[in-house]
């Protein structure tokens, strides 16, 4: 990551707020300046003549530990205790608060949030530092080398100041270009392990404010009423019997254009589900998905075993020639449902007429899109919108999608109500679990050639499934020679030191709308590879540990750091030593989102009699872990979350129309499916990398290779629709 | 329709008709947002409130069965158990995004409120009807136990 950080990407304002204030931020330069048109300011952190410092969070917090982590940074640089550093959540202002690795775009995603801030908020929060050390030799007549920062006091010598005292002079300086940062030796709060969550009090006290709590004034409440198979329109719809539900107000068809459905306000929530239920509708399904699962299925792996459209990496006739000569070939097809996300909190979003147009309070996970989205349905410019981020109840991704799906739902839910009254878009759970931008389901088909000694000399590869990002903004920059990189990731760069691999790809058509989910195409391309090293490394006859170990030798920088992390699960999970009497241990190691993590689940019982999983050891190199604790929770949630739905969870169709329509069906994982997980963090001085999501793509594999030691090879998912019970 | 309820302490009177469940009367006319929505149909535990001690699904109980009963909520929780509960989650960093939290802390106060010495198996038992889609679950076990442990002190 380049931060050249040059004297006019800062800003020192102390115009913006009231008094003598002190905003100090930079921002990325021309990767911001290119996609955002503007280059001006980016200011992370706060100090009010009062002295009271506010760390600016430019992501959301959606449980990853966000606002803890950027937080920590500034507090770090400024030598604060972490707790005297107030957070506040930027505004939706892609020129201050773009985001470098998604092209400057502001948002969340791809585990980017640290790796994108590291850095800017160390300089951020040095740069303010410097200035007020500055500020105090200048007032005080002495050389800034005899002037301290500590704990919001300037000391030199018998003087000291709160630093409020010197804001007024410091937000006359300018701001400088190349402040120095701490040296890591001196860190007392950056990978610190007893540094605790910013947001533990509001979340258990019930005071944490989501986009669901919102009340204000004259606040009505929408709910759409969708259609019941995806890419159909409404024909008509009658609302009659909602005119007996006490609180419905009216309903409104969606224009054509917009989707399929009819907005139902009401007075209250209750009112509005009410009143939808009592709705009826006829709809035109003739360019709709009409096939059930089966059939859809059966299309996937069809398209597995027959040529492929692209070539993501190699060519088939090489890898055929390879497979030729090999000793032995094993082959495996794989298939992943779609799946819901099935956020705790469903989506929702309030608009509020403001007076310079609309205030939007929202989970924001992408303020780009929804400032485009808002603009584009209300026509209105993005400056008179504002957007105020509040906590988001869970994302795994569902809270940004490339058509802004809700926020136009939300701002077309405002504008038919006239614009005049705040409008809150209300989702119930079962428009989450049926209402798509689902993960997309994909199909794998493998043939993996070894020699006499059990090598591997050849990997065919073929890949079927929607792909994420094509036809979408982010088009340009994720889709080449036809290949969704979302579709193959995790396979054809993978470290593994692989001959002859061929990876192709074929894309699926449906009008379902899916979306990124957890990990990305890492959530089912590390099964298959992990499984297939597993299937390897038996039909050598070798150990997983070891034979994996023997594709990691090449030397280069990840495959070091990912046979790092698979040997110290070894060592930590007991790999080698004996287990109690019906256990059994798997494996699995990948690398996604430039982060390493290494699994060994250990389960007892069988697929026939029940599996329970006794234990997860997960061993994780992220890079410098900024908030440790943190970095072991997201470890924690990513297993579980992996583990829950390759367990369970599937999103089916008949003629068209989901199966499943709530958690009963769509049961989430529970606090008695994993006894326990163990995470350690090898010590890394390496640029930080993300922990929202890597920790789920091993997670599924290491179970599923667990399970297959007791006789039972899974690779259709759900497991317990594929021949494994749980206990 | 006028219905008189005792909510953390307060009667309070509230207009809903019939067959409205507790959790929106709550929610949207009360505006005690502490207790959350998630599923509608008692299958996450979100929102979770006691009803006379006792930790009930509010999705699924109508205004009319809960007259003549208390009600708390998590802005009401401020019991000796609630407050061993609260600083075990604290000292543990068991939230993520933590909207379920409100109903994992109630549910765990009825259970430490039950059962003040909980096993592994038994929390796992009694908790096991609050989903945590962030998975807290290790964290939510260990601070029950934590809990016990203050309470006990």
């Amino acid at each position: 990551m380049n931060t050249q950080i040059s004297r006019r990407n800062f800003l020192k304002s102390a115009s913006a707020l009231a008094g003598a204030t002190l905003v100090v931020g930079f921002d990325a330069g021309k990767a911001v300046a290119q996609s955002a048109g503007t280059s001006d300011i980016t200011p992370f952190v706060r100090v009010a003549a009062d002295g009271k410092v506010t760390a600016i969070i430019k992501h959301f917090e959606c449980g990853q530990g966000t606002a803890t982590g950027l937080s920590a940074l500034i507090a770090e640089e400024l030598n604060m205790p972490l707790d005297a550093v107030e957070v506040d959540f930027a505004p939706a202002n892609a020129a201050l608060y773009g985001n470098t690795l998604f092209g400057g775009a502001q948002g969340t995603g791809g585990s980017t949030a640290m790796a994108d801030s590291y850095l800017k908020y160390r300089t951020a929060g040095a740069a303010a530092r410097e200035m007020l050390i500055t500020a105090a030799a200048e007032v005080w007549g002495v050389s800034p080398s005899d002037v301290t920062l500590k704990d919001g006091v300037l000391s030199a010598g018998d003087t000291s100041a709160p630093i409020g005292d010197l804001v007024s002079a410091a937000a006359q300086l300018d701001v400088p270009a190349n402040p120095t940062l701490k040296d890591p030796s001196e860190f007392t709060i950056i990978g610190n392990p007893d540094t605790n969550r910013r947001d533990n009090g509001p979340k258990t006290n019930g005071t944490a404010t989501y986009g669901m709590d919102i009340q204000l004034d004259n606040q009505i409440v929408a709910v759409l009423l969708r259609g019941p198979r995806f890419g159909g329109t409404l024909v008509s719809h009658d609302d009659s019997a909602a005119q007996d539900v006490p609180g419905y107000i009216r309903s409104a068809a969606l224009p054509p254009q917009a989707g399929a459905g009819v907005i139902v306000y009401a007075q209250n929530t209750w009112a509005a589900f009410q009143a939808r239920d009592s709705i009826t509708a006829d709809w035109d399904f003739s360019a709709a998905e009409n096939r059930s699962s089966d059939q859809m299925k059966a299309d996937l792996m069809a398209a597995v075993n027959t040529d492929a459209e692209f070539d993501a990496r190699g060519t088939p006739a090489e890898t055929a020639a390879a497979l030729k000569g090999a000793a032995q070939v094993i082959e495996r097809d794989f298939f992943f449902p779609f799946l819901a996300h099935g956020t705790m909190e469903p989506m929702t979003c309030v608009v509020a007429p403001s007076e310079t147009g609309v205030t939007v309070y929202d989970g924001c996970q992408f303020p780009t899109a929804v400032l485009g989205a808002f603009a584009a349905v209300l026509q209105i410019p993005q400056e008179a919108i504002e957007v105020k981020t509040i906590y988001a109840g869970g994302t795994f991704g569902r809270r940004a999608t490339q058509t802004a799906d809700y926020h136009v739902e939300a701002a077309l839910a405002f504008a038919f109500a006239g614009g005049q009254q705040p409008v809150k878009l209300v989702w119930s759970r079962e428009d989450d679990i049926k209402g798509g931008y689902y993960r997309p389901a994909y199909a794998h088909k493998v043939r993996v050639g070894l020699d006499d000694a059990g090598q591997i000399v050849g990997w065919d590869h073929r890949i079927a499934g929607k792909p994420i990002f094509k036809g979408g903004p982010f088009d340009a920059a994720l889709v080449h020679g036809g290949v969704d990189n979302s579709s193959v990731e995790g396979t054809r760069d993978t470290p593994y030191a692989l001959p002859g691999m061929y990876v192709g790809l074929t894309d699926g058509k449906t009008p379902v709308p899916v979306n990124w989910w957890r990990s990305v195409g890492h959530s089912h391309t590390a099964f298959v590879m992990e499984t297939m090293m597993d299937m390897a490394a038996e039909a050598a006859g070798q150990d997983p540990v070891e034979y994996r170990l023997g594709y990691l030798a090449g030397g280069t920088p990840d495959q070091n750091r990912m046979a790092n992390v698979l040997r110290v699960a070894a060592e930590r999970s007991g790999w080698t030593s004996d287990m109690a009497e019906g256990h059994s241990r798997g494996v699995a190691v990948h690398k996604s989102f430039g982060t390493f993590v290494a699994e060994v689940v250990e389960i007892s019982g069988n697929a026939d009699d029940g599996v329970a999983i006794e234990n997860v050891t997960c061993v994780v190199d992220c890079g410098v872990a900024v908030t440790p604790d943190v970095v072991v929770a997201q470890m924690e949630s990513g297993i579980g979350y992996g583990i829950g739905h390759a367990m369970r969870n599937e999103i089916t169709f008949s003629d068209g129309e989901v199966d499943q329509f709530n958690f009963p069906d769509y049961e989430p994982l529970r606090i008695s499916d994993i006894k326990s997980i163990e995470t350690h963090i090898v010590p890394s001085a390496e640029a930080p990398t993300g922990v929202g999501e890597p920790s789920t793509p091993p997670s599924a594999p290491a179970l599923a290779n667990a399970i297959a030691r007791t006789g039972t090879r899974v690779t259709h998912l759900p497991m317990a629709e594929n021949g494994v019970s749980f206990a | 329709m006028a219905n008189s309820l005792k909510i953390n302490g307060q009667m309070l009177s509230v207009d809903a008709p019939e067959g409205t469940p507790l959790l929106w009367v709550i929610r949207d006319e009360l505006k005690l947002t502490g207790t959350k929505f998630g599923c509608g149909v008692a299958s996450c535990g979100a929102c979770t409130v006691h009803i006379d001690g006792q930790p009930t699904r509010s999705c699924q109980t109508y205004i009319e069965d809960v007259a003549d009963t208390e009600i708390t909520t998590i802005e009401g929780a401020e019991s000796d158990v609630a407050r061993a509960v609260h600083q075990a989650w604290n000292e543990l960093n068991v939230v993520q995004c933590g909207y379920c939290q409100s109903g994992q802390i109630m549910s765990a106060v009825g259970l430490l409120t039950e059962n003040a010495k909980p096993t592994a198996d038994e929390i796992d038992d009694y908790m096991w009807g609050n989903a945590c889609r962030c998975a807290t679950y290790q964290r939510i076990r260990t601070a029950v136990q934590r809990a016990s442990d203050i309470l006990e002190a």
